[in-house]
């Protein structure tokens, strides 16, 4: 066991290599740099070369690469073209934000898709059943961005309700603040619910025709311990994977939600540094959220082995 | 002498009645009648054996008395179903659940796919028990070692920590006869017990399951396709073909005697030990009818019988006594002499 998540841990360290090679010619692919911008928002033109040099941006790309590398393995991430801030610190500032907004849409997905999914599984080939494959379809198949733009805009026509402008900070009101998350959340969680709540009606079907199913139906089990006990923990050990292919989706969904509900989390701090070719900023996230997604899929590799006491490490 | 069971049968009640049982199943591409009007009836402390080849019906059967058969695709219809007096037909879904595993219980064939593999041995014996007996706590766990250790597995404390897949088929049949007679049923039903494992250790799992059923006075019934299974550990046996009882008798009669061509047939594809080496093992041509796709007109199995006539495609025979004790569905029954 131990083993095994060193040898993960280790894995992590070409994976990062790559990442950090790709975001770095690809950042520097998008045409313009922070220095160009610069002059053109604020217009002093004849320090461009000095304002490269500054910032470093003068170097030749391997040489910065090697900078960039050598200092973010001694964890320093470099700092903001714009705010001269380190990197490490703003993402670090914004972090809690996002891990609330994804935990939250976790939950949703969660409490609706498994149980929905076993309901629907139970009632197969009922009514009850084929509104909820409906509604799954349909799930899968709306944007979250589209859903997130029409809940502004028609919320805001119909219901009077608009998208706050002013974040309330965790610490202020921990409540009010959470609340400020909720839309989001449940926008983001609608397809990943629907895909877990497809999966475990899958699974359930499959599982509920087993033997041992029926082993527990003879010992006399009433249906619903033969289900919760029986049937859950086997169907949900492929649910599992399908979580874990999920991850990605997820933090890339908080990316989206952040820059439609104006939130100010890690999400909305990328695509900011996007459209200012913060070159720092988009690499430190991108490796954070890479390592994230990385480590998340190793939780939830383990967990296979609870789940599953044939799985081990 | 003591008495046997079949001189027993006399005065004792049947503990099981089944009368005229039928099951249909209505599938996407059709109907089917798995179980056509079969009667037996189930003495206390007896052993029944069941054989057939597969399809015909044996599982489906003893499913229907346990009310395990899924209902919808499933129908089953019966005269009567009584066990130990109550009504198996009507009775509620809780007063099922508390036969099942308690008064009656089962053993499947596959051990590999009957247990539950993410959860404990103990876990899953504890269960049944726990909600039967309501044992707790450590008189709960010294039943299940006494349980274990009854049926032969050695060092039972340990084996209720593990899982299934770190045992071996024999241990997990062993362990699923031991989970079925944790309650103290009055009968165990075993479906193919032994078709799933290894030569060398069926035996050993036959004889298991005689002698701990004589011993806690428990009637069993013994499914199997085998005829040769059944033979030193039954006191009778009905023999089932396409979803009907062809002949029914107790055992050493029916291995002296036996009247239908179709046992007669299973009778000689029992591999023998004092078969002569390098001839091939007999087995019946042909194979039982799709209930499924053909229509069965007269006998059922006279596509594949040597003695079929004219008039057993005309008209299906009826399972009559032909000697006490010895039913036989059969129109030669009388001038059906064994050969080979
Ligand atoms: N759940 C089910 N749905 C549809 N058909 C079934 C089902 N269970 C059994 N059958 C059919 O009933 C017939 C008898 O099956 P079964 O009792 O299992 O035979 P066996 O004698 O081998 O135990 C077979 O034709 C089988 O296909
Ligand atoms: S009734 Fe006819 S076909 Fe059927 S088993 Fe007897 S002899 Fe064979
Ligand atoms: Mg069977």
């Amino acid at each position: 066991m131990k083993r095994y998540i060193t040898r993960r841990l280790l894995l992590l360290l070409p994976t990062l290599l790559l990442v950090s090679f790709l975001v770095f010619c690809i950042v520097r692919i998008i045409p313009g740099d922070a220095v160009t911008l610069m002059v053109a928002e604020m217009g002093f033109a004849d320090d461009e070369a000095e304002l490269r040099a500054v910032l470093g941006l003068d170097q030749s790309l391997p040489r910065q690469y090697w900078n960039y590398m050598r200092n973010a393995l001694r964890g320093d991430l470099g700092t903001s073209l714009w705010s001269g801030q380190p990197v490490l610190e703003e993402i670090t500032r914004r972090l809690p934000l996002t891990f609330r907004l994804a935990l939250m849409a976790l939950f949703w997905t969660l409490l609706t898709g498994i149980p929905l999914g076993v309901l629907s599984a139970l009632k197969q080939d009922t009514w009850l059943d084929y509104l909820l494959r409906s509604v799954s379809v349909g799930g899968l198949s709306i944007p979250s961005f589209w859903l997130a733009t029409l809940l502004v805009v028609f919320g805001a026509i119909w219901f009077r309700w608009v998208p706050p402008i002013d974040f309330i900070p965790f610490g202020e009101d921990p409540l009010a603040s959470l609340g400020q998350l909720v839309v989001p959340s449940l926008v983001l969680s609608v397809a990943l619910s629907a895909s877990i709540m497809r999966m475990t009606r899958t699974m359930m079907l499959e599982v509920m025709r087993e033997d041992y199913i029926r082993t527990a139906r003879a010992k006399g089990l009433s249906e619903w311990v033969v289900v919760i006990r029986h049937a859950l923990a086997n169907s949900l050990i492929p649910v599992l994977s399908i979580m874990g292919i999920q991850m990605a989706f997820l933090v890339g969904g908080t990316v989206i939600m952040e820059s439609i509900f104006v939130l100010p989390g890690m999400g909305k701090y990328l695509l900011d540094a996007i459209t200012w070719r913060d070159y720092p900023v988009i690499q430190g996230i991108n490796l954070f959220i890479c390592t994230l997604i990385i480590c998340i899929n190793l939780v939830i590799d383990l967990l296979y082995g609870v789940l599953d006491p044939r799985i081990r490490y | 002498m003591m008495p046997t069971p079949m001189q027993n049968q006399q005065q004792a009640k049947p503990i099981l009645e089944v009368h005229g049982l039928i099951v249909r199943f209505t599938l996407r591409d059709g109907a089917l009648i798995a179980v056509r009007n079969v009667s037996f009836d189930l003495f206390p402390g007896e052993s029944l054996g069941v054989v057939g080849e597969s399809g015909c019906g044996k599982s489906v059967t003893f499913l229907s008395v346990m009310r395990l058969i899924p209902t919808p695709p499933g129908k089953i219809d019966a005269v009567k179903m009584r066990f130990s007096g109550m009504d198996l037909l009507d009775a509620s879904k809780r007063q099922m659940r508390r036969i099942r595993g308690n008064r009656i219980s089962m053993v499947f064939q596959d051990p590999m796919s009957s247990l539950n593999p993410v959860l404990t041995i103990g876990r899953q014996m504890r269960e049944g028990i726990q909600l039967h007996l309501g044992l707790s706590g450590r008189s709960l766990d010294d039943r299940c070692i006494e349980l274990l250790d009854k049926v032969g597995i050695s060092a039972p404390e340990m084996r209720l920590k593990s899982y299934p897949h770190q045992l071996s088929g024999g241990i997990r049949q062993r362990v699923m006869i031991a989970m079925a007679l944790s309650c103290n049923p009055s009968i165990l039903l075993a479906d193919e017990p032994t078709t799933a494992l290894d030569v060398t250790i069926q035996d050993q799992i036959l004889r298991l399951i005689r002698d701990l059923t004589r011993d806690l006075g428990t009637a069993s019934v013994l499914i199997t396709h085998n005829l040769g299974a059944v033979a030193g550990t039954t006191d009778r046996i009905m023999v089932m073909y396409a979803g009907r009882i062809v002949e029914k008798a107790p055992t050493p009669l029916l291995f002296k005697d036996p009247r239908h061509p179709y046992t007669q047939g299973l009778l000689r594809s029992i591999p023998r030990v004092d078969q002569p080496a390098g001839r091939r093992l007999y087995s019946i041509s042909g194979a039982p009818p799709d209930l499924l796709r053909e229509t069965i007109q007269g006998c059922a199995f006279a596509p594949r019988c040597p003695l079929a006539e004219e008039q057993c495609v005309a008209q299906a025979p009826s399972l009559e006594p032909f000697a006490p004790e010895h039913l036989v569905s059969c129109w030669k029954a009388a001038d059906a002499h064994q050969h080979g």
